[in-house]
């Protein structure tokens, strides 16, 4: 390991010492305060993410070609330590009014920032699965972390089980690719792939395989059904934390794996892959439209959002991968934003996150209304706005490369999405509040809010600066 | 008769499929666990064999890593198992029904 290596996976190593410092703060202050964890963690990701940024972009290898030091892996690892960052300062307000006080969780939060970050830099399925195993287990425990409620424990329990169900069918992928094709590494895998004039069964039955086990973690549907569960059992932070920074390091993976290393053997499952993307477009959108809860409803449009991602991948060119790239970084912002503004509203502990909790807030809160109204107008997909430009730019490379019916389908969604987004900023607005409407609003989470607006309206008015670098970045 | 790779590959598949319907079909939470087990040492037979047969040692390095993320696994699963067994004061996977819609 020479000094490049060193410097190369800086930000990792940021993090772990992170997670680790995060432990010892919170041992220092014998348990009773988890704020000094916070900080930390807080400091901690937010250097990372400003190292991430700011480390040479030009694509080499690190570790003996273990992982992949390109501008794709510095913008995604900014994006998972900025995740990180905002649940952390998201989370004492909604743990404090659900008497949760431990450090742990903020420790296991810079893992989870950790593991992301390994997934989307791996350049070898085993480092992948590691990874993504570092972020499962932490995430596993994040999600039942509310052991008093049984709701929470549910969640994680079922979480668990899934995941590691589906872990297991990505690992069989692995070991019948290593079989068909004789490695484990993406940029060999590629090699012996453009040597060789068919692949065999083995190989083809591992990718399926593969494609299962990403399926799942994507949640894309028919292997969607843990997720509404999960996102809705879970304490709403880690909710807000996953649905943004874990569904992005699984699409990182999922680019590299099947759009990159595997990309010649696209014919075996563009039609699978694009039927899945149809379907999960469909399903998540019709189901979030009969939801009561907004956590739900937030839960089924992210599984809507990962259909329209998957057009980007089935589209398969760079372009469509540096707009899958943009529809991310968009999605991680507009995402936490929503979710933000619902803890927010809904931080008393007594608060369901049903649509009658948000009926008037924004009358009362103008500022807050308007930023929640950006983050809908977003999710939605109405210019001038990051969501806007992420669906425009992955559509428009799903149309160059013939895909039209799924670009019809995913318009069509669209519309329909409208409804139940639009639905939260009636209800804030036009709505009489009703009972007590008293909330505190610490300065750092508003700014957050604030922030992560502004961003979404600078990158819809100046969509073009981003989409470039995306295209520089791309594997 | 000689044991060679296919055999081993076809000992690891029925290996993956008994997990497979395991997790499926069974109802206890502990046996479920125990079939997910199953469904990652299947595959661990088959990267060794297939590590032997190519005589590489990448693959069996693999297996080290997933025993140790298995085990990981198997250790907070149990941590929550035994919070659904307080919460609930049952291991069947029927009862877990607070979460629809």
């Amino acid at each position: 390991m020479d000094s490049g290596d060193f410097m190369g996976v800086l930000p990792e190593l940021i993090v772990v010492v992170t997670a680790l410092l995060a432990i010892l703060a919170d041992v220092a202050s014998k348990g009773r305060n988890p704020s000094a964890a916070q900080g930390v963690t807080v400091l901690g990701l937010a250097v990372a993410a400003a190292v991430a940024l700011i480390s040479p972009s030009e694509q080499t290898m690190l570790m003996a070609g273990q992982l992949f030091n390109d501008g794709f892996s510095a913008w995604f690892r900014a994006l998972f330590a900025v995740a990180g960052l905002a649940t952390a300062i998201f989370s004492p307000l909604y743990l404090t009014h659900r008497k949760i006080r431990l450090g742990e969780y903020y420790s296991l939060l810079a893992m989870c920032v950790f593991g992301m970050m390994v997934m989307s830099a791996a350049a070898n399925l085993l480092l992948f699965f590691v990874g993504l195993e570092t972020m499962s287990i932490a995430l596993y425990v994040l999600v039942s972390f509310r052991r008093d409620d049984a709701a929470s424990v549910e969640g994680g329990l079922k979480y668990l089980v899934l995941g590691a169900f589906s872990s297991a069918f990505l690992l069989y992928g692995m070991a019948l690719i290593y079989g068909g094709i004789g490695s484990l590494d993406y940029v060999a895998i590629g090699e012996a792939l453009r040597q060789s004039d068919g692949i065999g069964p083995m190989t083809v039955t591992g990718i399926g395989l593969l494609l299962v086990g990403f399926a799942f973690k994507v949640s894309a549907v028919p292997f969607h059904f843990w997720s509404p569960d999960v996102y809705e059992g879970a304490p709403t932070t880690i909710t807000a934390f996953m649905s943004t920074g874990a569904k992005a390091a699984a699409f990182v993976g999922l680019i590299r794996v099947f759009g990159v290393a595997l990309i010649l053997t696209s014919e075996h499952w563009t039609t699978a892959l694009s039927v899945m993307a149809a379907l999960t477009m469909t399903v998540g959108n019709f189901v979030a439209l009969r939801q009561t809860s907004v956590k739900r409803m937030l839960a089924y449009s992210s599984i809507a959002h990962a259909g329209y991602l998957l057009v980007g991948i089935v589209a398969g060119t760079p372009q469509a991968f540096a707009a899958a790239g943009f529809y991310l970084i968009g999605y991680a912002l507009m995402n936490l934003g929503a979710f933000g503004v619902l803890m927010l509203i809904n931080q008393r502990g007594k608060g369901d996150y049903s649509f009658e909790s948000l009926r008037g807030m924004g009358t009362v809160y103008p500022v807050l209304g308007l930023m929640m109204s950006v983050f809908m107008f977003s999710l939605i997909g109405i210019p001038p706005t990051a969501g806007f430009f992420g669906k425009l730019y992955v559509f428009s490379a799903a149309i160059e490369q013939g895909h039209l019916w799924l670009v019809i389908i995913g318009l069509l969604n669209s519309a329909v999405a409208a409804y139940y987004y639009l639905k939260v900023v009636s209800t804030m607005f036009m709505a009489k509040p009703e009972g007590d409407v008293a909330i505190s609003q610490p300065f750092a989470y508003k700014a957050v809010l604030a922030i992560s607006s502004l961003l979404i309206i600078v990158i819809g008015l100046f969509p073009d600066q981003l989409v470039t670098a995306m295209l520089r970045a791309v594997p | 008769m000689a044991v060679d790779l296919a055999h081993y590959l076809l000992l690891s598949a029925v290996l993956f499929g008994i997990g497979v319907m395991g997790v499926l079909t069974r109802k206890n939470l502990i046996i479920i666990l125990m079939c997910v087990e199953l469904m990652l040492n299947a595959v661990n037979l088959s990267f060794i064999a297939l590590a032997r047969h190519a005589a590489d040692q990448e693959a069996q390095v693999v297996v080290f890593f997933v025993l140790c993320v298995a085990a990981a696994e198997v250790a907070v699963g149990l941590a929550i198992l035994i919070s659904v067994w307080r919460k609930r004061g049952t291991m069947n996977i029927d009862a877990l029904s607070a979460l629809r819609g």
